[in-house]
């Protein structure tokens, strides 16, 4: 089951044809994506754009297995997705995807932290000495260090962003998902940012997926793919003279 | 060693979720500290006053008394076809002894279940002193044998028990109508001539008028002379360990001797029905009140749920199972019954050494040391299942909706 149907080394995650429908069987049924085909490999920074209501939103949720696709397959290291239970899934999201949400979605109640080291404890328990020294060194990379035992509610929107980047990191996963990390925030803020996923991109050479409107930071990608209507329709490699340098190979 | 691991999350994430919502946590804990305590106070309050009552009723009686069968006519078998018609009026009961009470006394003293045995003999007679008389009851005891049923010493309140030999002990009651003190002289009239003059060598008080007017304690000897009995003994009474068994044990030592028994628990049918009506009503308040607690824990958790809605959506987004979900509510459920019946327990505690010290002084109040740990561990499995619902529901959101939820 586990065996790669295409065995490119480099490849994380495969959609082929994927649909997803709501309200299945129902009168309110309605598709949402219709037959979406994308690849994404390590150490490739991609930026989905899209109006408002094209599935941008969907398409991140079924990507990271949030919710399983309506048709079609998605292949996550090379393994088929679609029919694992929830068990499964919950595992593969906390294993492999790293999310980073619109709103920083950290959770209140405990300190900067203890919301990086979160994916870890939810895994096996209590973080070991080397994983708290991995936390704080993340943190010290989005250039939080001096924060860690502040609760969220104590620093700035984009620093609770920074901080919901350090958390989706710590499992080192193979994907990083990120839906409008930027949205959120003003454009100096979200520079900054969009900076960080460019070097998080290159240092630990995971596949990063950003959702973005914002034609200017999705520009600073080394790829964008255009969603509308629930369907690709352009996916091109932007010219690394926009200033940025190319994911490296 | 895996689970617990991972239960270190669980507590992790139900503790800070309680401490994150202080005022909401500190209410709950509160009420359900006022139901732990009403429970533990009248827990206490209740098994002590029917402790007390038993305590009182047992104090001056046997568990059970084995004496001899009733006599009864006996009525020839008729003939074959004959129409017999019967006119039959009931014996009159003398006074008899129990055939072979040694024997009895003997295997009633190897019984397991059986305490303290004591042979006695009693009967009615009348005691006089100069013109005053007072109808009593003989009491025929061997005083060692006697002190483990009912303990006659220390229930004295002049003299020394001391009844063989031309010595007696009699109540306060029949002393003060007779006008009787230690060292005075008492004449026993049995009826039919048999006469006796015994010197008052102690005077009780059991509490109980009836016993306080009416016995006086003589050794066998002198009352098996007095009531023509010789080397006879009418009663023999015996305590039991499990008070509330002595009716069971009572009907076993009747099918083991032969003879009639009969337990407190038959002699005292009204006490008894008293003490489980109010047994019966403490329950029903345990239980509504731990209802409510149940309902408080529950919907403060239903609550809290639906405003971490958005984080259980995160959690579960990064990975967090269902199952884990549903334990970090359960905890907290648990947590909250725990920290509540803990306060409340120990406030109930409290409270009855309150009443101990400054209460109306009827009655002490004892309280079982595994009570409060009891209601604690009671309180914790009432929160656990009072949070299954809450907590099914969190483990049942959608990751992909909650997350989005404002």
């Amino acid at each position: 089951m586990s065996e790669p149907i295409m065995p490119d080394p480099r490849e994380v995650l495969r959609l082929e044809g994927v649909r997803k429908s709501f309200n299945l069987g129902t009168p309110l049924e309605s598709e949402v994506l219709h037959g979406i085909d994308l690849r994404l490999c390590a150490g490739e920074l991609t930026a989905l754009i899209g109006p408002s209501g094209s599935g941008k939103s969907t398409l991140l949720n079924v990507i990271g297995l949030l919710d399983p696709p309506s048709a079609g397959e998605l292949y996550l290291l090379g393994r088929p997705t679609r029919m694992v239970d929830d068990e499964m899934r919950t595992r593969l999201r906390n294993e492999a995807i790293g999310f980073v949400f619109q709103f920083h979605h950290l959770i209140s109640a405990f300190s900067v932290l203890d919301n990086v080291l979160m994916p870890l404890m939810i895994r096996h328990g209590k973080p070991s000495a080397a994983e708290i020294d991995l936390a704080r060194s993340l943190l010290d990379e989005v250039g939080l260090a001096a924060y860690a035992d502040k609760k969220p509610t104590q620093i700035s929107g984009g620093q609770q962003q920074r901080v919901a980047i350090a958390r989706a990191l710590v499992t080192r996963p193979p994907l990083l998902l990120a839906d409008e990390p930027t949205g959120n925030l003003d454009t100096r803020t979200a520079q900054s940012v969009f900076e960080l996923f460019h070097r998080i991109n290159a240092q630990f050479g995971c596949a990063v997926l950003v959702v973005t409107h914002d034609p200017r930071l999705a520009a600073n990608c080394a790829r964008t793919v255009q969603l509308v209507d629930g369907q690709i329709v352009s996916d091109a490699l932007n010219s690394p003279l926009d200033g940025q340098t190319p994911p490296p190979n | 060693m895996r689970l617990l691991d991972s239960l270190w999350t669980e507590w992790k994430i139900a503790l800070r979720f309680l401490l994150d919502n202080r005022l909401q946590t500190l209410l709950i804990v509160f009420g359900i500290a006022v139901g732990s305590a009403v429970i533990v106070f009248i827990t206490a309050l209740i098994t002590g006053l029917q402790a007390n009552v038993i305590e009182r009723t047992l104090g001056t009686q046997s568990h059970i008394r084995i004496l001899p069968p009733d006599e009864a006519n006996r009525v020839l078998p008729a003939a074959d076809g004959a129409l017999t018609l019967l006119l039959e009026s009931p014996r009159a009961q003398r006074l008899r002894s129990i055939s072979n009470w040694q024997d009895v006394r003997d295997v009633l003293d190897q019984d397991a279940q059986v305490l303290a045995v004591s042979p006695v003999i009693s009967g009615p007679a009348l005691a006089r002193r100069g013109v005053a008389r007072a109808s009593v009851a003989l009491v025929g005891i061997d005083p060692q044998r006697y002190q483990r049923i009912i303990p006659l010493a220390e229930e004295l309140v002049a003299g020394e028990l001391r009844v063989g030999a031309g010595d007696a002990v009699i109540g306060t009651e029949l002393a003060r109508d007779l006008g009787l003190g230690v060292g005075d002289k008492l004449r026993l009239d049995a009826g039919e001539g048999r006469e006796a003059v015994v010197d008052i060598a102690g005077i009780f008080e059991l509490g109980v008028r009836e016993l306080d007017e009416r016995y006086v304690y003589l050794d066998l000897k002198q009352a098996q002379t007095l009531l023509d009995l010789p080397g006879g003994v009418t009663v023999i009474d015996t305590t039991v360990a499990q008070i509330f068994e002595a009716d069971r044990i009572a009907r076993r030592l009747a099918r083991l001797t032969g003879l009639r028994t009969e337990s407190w628990m038959d002699t005292n049918g009204q006490l008894l029905n008293a003490l489980s009506s109010q047994s019966m009503t403490t329950e029903m308040i345990r239980v509504f009140v731990g209802i409510s607690v149940a309902f408080g824990i529950a919907s403060v958790l239903a609550v809290s749920v639906v405003q971490r809605t958005r984080e259980i959506g995160i959690l579960r987004a990064m990975g967090s199972p269902r199952q884990q979900i549903l334990r970090v509510f359960l905890i907290q459920g648990g947590l909250l019954g725990l920290l509540g019946s803990a306060c409340g327990g120990g406030v109930g505690w409290g409270l009855v050494q309150v009443f101990n010290l400054l209460g109306p002084r009827l009655f002490y109040i004892p309280v079982d040391p595994t009570l409060v740990p009891l209601a604690m561990l009671v309180a914790t499995v009432t929160g656990v299942l009072a949070a299954a619902l809450p907590a099914r529901r969190a483990a049942h959101y959608d990751p992909a909706v909650a997350i989005r939820y404002v």
